[in-house]
C-alpha cells in the first residue's frame, strides 16, 4: 500500500529532523509551561476553582501553543522548495498531510503529557486515577486541532502575513475541539470522575470529517 | 558510463498557456523537443522559463495545453513525467545528511534497494565521503551535486534544470557542464533555462528564447544560438 509506505518513510524524516533540532517540543513546552505558571501566579486558585476553570485553561494554552508548532509545518519546506521534491517523489500526495498530521499529533501529545504532572500539581488536582482515559481525551484533541492545522499550515505558508493567518483561520475554527475537550477534561478532573463519551463521539467525528475533507481536497493545497 | 536504463524521450508542448488572473506567465507555447536533444531556454526574468519546466515536472498545473512525453522506442505518448528536476533551490532537506537525503527520496520513488541507489549517486556526484554530513555543512556547490543526485535517482530520461548553475564558483560550474555532458552523451533530453552564456550553455544543441510568455526565437544553427544566448541577461 503506498500511502502508508510514503507516510511511514515522511513521519520517519519529520520525526528524525525534529529530534535532531528539537526547536518545536522546546518552544510548545516553554510556551504551555509559562502560561499555566502564569495563570496559577495570577489567579492562585482553590482546589474547586482548579476542577472548574484548569480544563479550560489547559486546553486555551494547548491551543495557543499548536498554532505556534503548527506555523513551521509547511513554511520548512519552502526554504529549499523540498516540497516540490515530496510532490515529484511521492505516490499519493495525502502521504505528506499524513505524516505530517501524524508528526504534529505526537508532538502535541507529547508536550501534553510532559505537561500533565506540573499542571497537576500547581492546581492541585488529582491525574494519576484518571490517566489513561486523559490520555484518551488528549489524543483525540490534539488529533483534531492537528488535522486542520495541517491543512491551514499549508495554505497559511503560501501567504503573505503568514504569522499572522494561521491563528486568525485556525482559532475560531478549533472552537467546537476546545469545548468538547474542556467538557471531557474537565468531567475527568471532577470530584467523581467520569469518562464522557458524548464529548468523545464529538471529538471523533470532528476528526474523521475534517480528515476525510483533507483526503478530498488536499491535493489543490500543494498546488502552486 | 554504464548502459542507460532509460528510454529516450522526447517533449511535446502543445498550445501551452499559463494565466495567474489576468497575468499570462505563457502564451500558447507550442515545442516539439527531440528525444536526446539538450536545449538551452533563455529570456528576461519573469519571461515563463521557470513556469514552462515547472509545468513539464508537473509542479504547475497549466492554464490551457498539453504536455507530452514521448518515448522513442514507441511512438506513444504518456502524460506522466519521467523527469528528473533541479531548481534553483536545492530541493533536499539541510538537517538530514546528504544519504539521508537521496534514501528518503529513493524510498517515496520506491526505488527497488534504495541504500545502493543511493551509494551508487552519491559516488557518481563525489559526495561519498561526505555522505554522513548534514547537508547543511555543505557549500552550495556541494548542495547542488545533491540536487542533482536526487534527480537522477530514478534513471529519468528526461532533465528538467531551472537556472543550475545559480550560486556556484567557476570549479562548480565546470563540474555541473562536466555532468551534463555525461548526461547528454548518454541519450538523455535535458531542458535547461539559463541566464547568458557559459560553459553549461555551450553544452546545447538548441536555443529558444521566450519573451512575455512566448516563444520569440527557436534554432538550432550554431550563430543563431549564440545570438538568443548571449541576450539572455537581465
Amino acid at each position: 500500500m503506498a500511502l502508508l509506505a510514503d507516510t511511514t518513510v515522511l513521519l520517519g524524516k519529520e520525526l528524525r529532523t525534529e529530534f535532531r533540532s528539537r526547536e518545536l517540543l522546546t518552544t510548545t513546552v516553554v510556551f504551555i509551561l509559562v502560561v499555566v505558571v502564569l495563570f496559577s501566579f495570577t489567579f492562585d486558585p482553590s482546589a474547586s476553582e482548579s476542577r472548574r476553570f484548569g480544563p479550560g485553561l489547559l486546553w486555551l494554552s494547548f491551543l495557543f501553543a499548536a498554532s505556534l508548532m503548527l506555523q513551521p509545518c509547511f513554511l520548512r519546506e519552502q526554504n529549499n522548495d523540498t516540497l516540490s521534491a515530496l510532490r515529484l517523489s511521492v505516490r499519493d500526495p495525502f502521504s505528506i498531510f499524513l505524516a505530517k498530521l501524524s508528526a504534529n499529533t505526537l508532538f502535541l501529545l507529547l508536550t501534553e503529557v510532559l505537561m500533565l504532572p506540573i499542571f497537576a500539581v500547581l492546581y492541585n488536582v488529582h491525574i494519576l486515577a484518571v490517566f489513561p482515559q486523559l490520555v484518551l481525551v488528549l489524543f483525540l484533541g490534539s488529533l483534531g486541532v492537528a488535522i486542520p492545522g495541517t491543512a491551514f499550515s499549508a495554505i497559511s505558508a503560501q501567504a503573505r502575513m503568514r504569522e499572522l493567518m494561521l491563528p486568525l483561520l485556525l482559532l475560531p475554527l478549533l472552537t467546537p475541539v476546545l469545548i468538547a475537550s474542556t467538557e471531557a477534561t474537565g468531567a475527568l478532573l471532577d470530584v467523581n470522575p467520569a469518562l464522557r463519551v458524548d464529548w468523545l463521539g464529538f471529538l471523533a467525528g470532528f476528526d474523521v470529517v475534517f480528515l476525510t475533507a483533507l483526503w478530498l481536497f488536499g491535493e489543490y493545497l500543494l498546488e502552486e | 558510463m554504464k548502459a542507460a536504463a532509460f528510454t529516450p524521450t522526447g517533449i511535446r508542448f502543445a498550445n501551452i498557456e499559463k494565466r495567474y488572473g489576468n497575468l499570462y506567465a505563457l502564451r500558447r507555447v507550442s515545442l516539439e523537443i527531440r528525444a536526446g536533444e539538450c536545449v538551452a531556454f533563455a529570456g528576461r526574468n519573469g519571461s515563463g522559463k521557470t513556469t514552462l519546466l515547472r509545468i513539464a515536472a508537473r509542479l504547475v498545473r497549466a492554464s490551457a495545453g498539453k504536455v507530452d512525453f514521448v518515448a522513442s522506442d514507441r511512438q506513444e505518448t504518456d502524460s506522466a513525467a519521467p523527469a528528473g528536476f533541479v531548481a534553483h533551490a536545492t530541493m533536499v532537506y539541510d538537517e538530514l545528511t546528504a544519504e539521508e537525503n537521496l534514501l528518503l527520496f529513493a524510498k517515496l520513488q520506491g526505488i527497488a534497494e534504495p541504500g545502493s541507489r543511493a551509494a551508487a549517486l552519491l559516488e557518481e556526484v563525489g559526495l561519498s565521503e561526505r555522505r554522513k554530513s548534514l547537508v547543511r555543512t555543505f557549500s552550495r556547490g556541494m548542495r547542488q551535486r545533491v540536487a542533482i543526485a536526487r534527480a537522477l535517482l530514478n534513471e529519468p530520461s528526461v532533465l528538467l534544470l531551472d537556472e543550475p548553475a545559480t550560486g556556484l564558483d567557476p570549479d562548480g560550474i565546470t563540474w555541473l557542464a562536466n555532468t551534463l555532458e555525461r548526461m547528454r552523451d548518454a541519450g538523455r533530453t535535458i531542458l535547461m533555462s539559463l541566464h547568458g552564456e557559459s560553459e553549461i550553455s555551450a553544452l546545447a544543441s538548441r536555443a529558444v528564447r521566450l519573451d512575455a510568455g512566448s516563444v520569440v526565437a527557436d534554432t538550432r544553427t550554431g550563430s543563431d544560438m549564440h545570438g538568443i544566448l548571449s541576450f539572455a541577461g537581465a
